[in-house]
């Protein structure tokens, strides 16, 4: 081994933040299903103990042994609507802080899959666990929950785009902080190891181990070693840091899986950033060649950079999947911070960069009078590029009760600080009070 | 077991000799070392290898993080295969 290669690995930890992002263990529960509630709860308090022991131990083990930050321990199951909804129960909320215990029991922070897919319509279960979310989320420490309202084969559920405004609105009402465990998507994906979003699909295995990477500011470094050049060079260079990195995340979910006796399912090679100086997609697309994001021309550069982050990581492991992109949250990202701070960066423009980003409208703040109807209009838009363009979308969006434009709401820690940005105040209210079902788009009859 | 052994921190006289001592005692077979000034900092880097039933991971961490702090010298140790796993196709 040449010792160019050694200091440029623990350069890239040391100095350019390289990290897992997370292993997220998913474990399925459909062997909890009770109709006897308490004894549900119980099954799926024991499975989840039993099954994630060891995952912390085994996560800061490959820490200290390989040098490498494992930031976050994670679990994610199966929907739980689709769980309780063999139970009597007439809310979902005890199911919920059966989790959070689990969850502390083992020692992690947090724990997806109080969520329902309701894409093409609602079961009872779906109806219930809907109606429970604010409670759950102001009871729980470590729960969260998604939405998915849409998809490209089923179109979108208006009833539950509408819905969700309330829910959101609701939960802002206790506390606007809550509002970060909760993501309303469409085509949400069955491995996704990346909260809020997290769910152990029901196509997946009964357990596995999916690896979530993140080095945004590895491919900021490497950037920059190719200043002035072509932007084929830009794209190649991508390629090659986002092939390293996501080999790194290969291998160390490979272990963990080994350790602990489970099925290794996916790497999701994302950039995902942290509000970290030099932790920052905005970052990227700025050694790109922008002023700042939200400049035009930004999300011609997001689409090359989350399209090279694919080409180089995908040869680099066995299995790709998740988001498997660049994320783009605000409130977790301090270019981005600062972009819409100096209102360089508005939510149209992020709307705009929704459709060739990983994901979507994430972590975004909006003034505490935004209406349920308005933040409905924003997840009617994002599902609907969701649906057309065949991909994920998801809205994240926090209602900052009391604040407004020029305020902002602070999360502590990786979920940073989100700036209030402004909303254009016309109102889709008949929209989406029409309720019923957006239909499946015409390139849905693939076969 | 193969790890990679790194050290930095200011130069002063008997920096190799102290750690390669302790790997000594700690019964690690040197099997490869490089070391250079950069401006006044000493960097050095030493592959390693071992026993694994003779000694485990995390005793060897202690050991070297406990030379660490004696020495004011910033050591790290980590398994070699990372750095197989990125840098080789």
């Amino acid at each position: 081994m040449e010792s160019k290669s050694i200091l440029e690995t623990i350069q890239m930890v040391a100095e350019e933040n390289l990290d897992i992002r997370t292993i997220t263990m998913g474990i399925s529960l459909f062997d909890c299903i009770d109709s006897d509630g308490k004894r549900a709860r119980q099954k799926i308090y024991d499975k989840i103990t039993t099954s994630a022991r060891d995952l912390v131990t085994v996560a800061d083990q490959i820490q200290s042994e390989y040098g490498i930050p494992i930031v976050n321990k994670r679990i994610a199951v199966t929907p739980i609507a689709m769980v309780a909804a063999a139970s009597a129960d007439h809310d979902y909320v005890a199911y919920a802080k059966t989790l959070d215990q689990a969850a502390a029991a083992i020692g992690i922070d947090l724990i997806g899959g109080f969520s329902a897919l309701v894409q093409k319509g609602c079961q009872s279960g779906d109806d219930k666990l809907i109606a429970s979310i604010p409670e759950a989320l102001a009871s729980t420490k470590r729960v969260c929950s998604s939405v998915n309202v849409g998809s490209t084969r089923a179109g979108i559920n208006l009833d539950a785009v509408g819905r969700m405004g309330h829910i959101i609105k609701e939960l802002a009402a206790t506390d606007p902080v809550n509002c970060m465990s909760l993501v309303v998507f469409a085509n949400a994906v069955d491995d996704n190891p990346f909260m809020a979003g997290a769910f152990h699909g029901v196509g997946e295995a009964d357990r596995v181990i999916n690896v979530g990477i993140s080095g945004p500011g590895v491919v900021k470094r490497a950037l920059e070693a190719v200043r002035g050049q072509t932007i084929d060079v830009v794209s190649e260079q991508i390629k090659k840091t986002a092939f390293k990195v996501t080999r790194m995340g290969q291998f160390v979910g490979t272990i963990a899986a080994e350790r602990l006796g489970v099925p290794f399912g996916i790497v999701d090679l994302s950039l995902a950033p942290t509000p970290n100086e030099g932790d920052s997609v905005a970052e990227i697309l700025e050694e790109i060649g922008l002023e700042s994001v939200g400049a035009p021309g930004t999300t011609a550069a997001l689409a090359l950079l989350n399209d090279a982050v694919k080409k180089g990581g995908v040869m680099a492991c066995e299995h790709v999947g998740g988001l498997s992109g660049a994320f783009i949250p605000v409130s977790e990202d301090a270019e981005m911070i600062r972009a819409v701070s100096t209102g360089r960066l508005n939510i149209e423009k992020l709307e705009a960069m929704t459709a060739v980003c990983s994901v979507g409208l994430d972590m975004i703040a909006v003034p505490g009078t935004t209406t349920a109807a308005t933040i409905s209009g924003l997840i009617a838009d994002e599902a609907a590029i969701g649906m057309i363009n065949n991909k994920t979308t998801a809205v994240r969006v926090i209602p900052a009760v009391g604040k407004d434009v020029g305020d902002s709401v602070e999360f502590g820690g990786l979920f940073g600080r989100a700036p209030v940005m402004a909303i254009n105040p016309s109102q889709p209210t008949t929209f989406i009070q029409r309720g019923g079902h957006i239909p499946a788009p015409i390139h849905s009859f693939k076969n | 077991m193969k790890a990679i052994i790194t050290v930095v921190g200011q130069d002063q006289v008997g920096i190799v000799a102290t750690v390669a001592n302790e790997l000594a005692e700690l019964n690690i077979n040197i099997i490869d070392i490089s070391q250079t000034l950069m401006a006044q900092n000493f960097t050095m880097m030493l592959a390693g290898e071992w026993d694994d039933h003779a000694l485990n991971f995390a005793t060897a961490q202690t050991a070297l993080t406990a030379l660490a702090t004696k020495t004011g010298l910033t050591i790290h140790i980590q398994r070699q295969a990372v750095f197989d796993a990125i840098q080789k196709l």
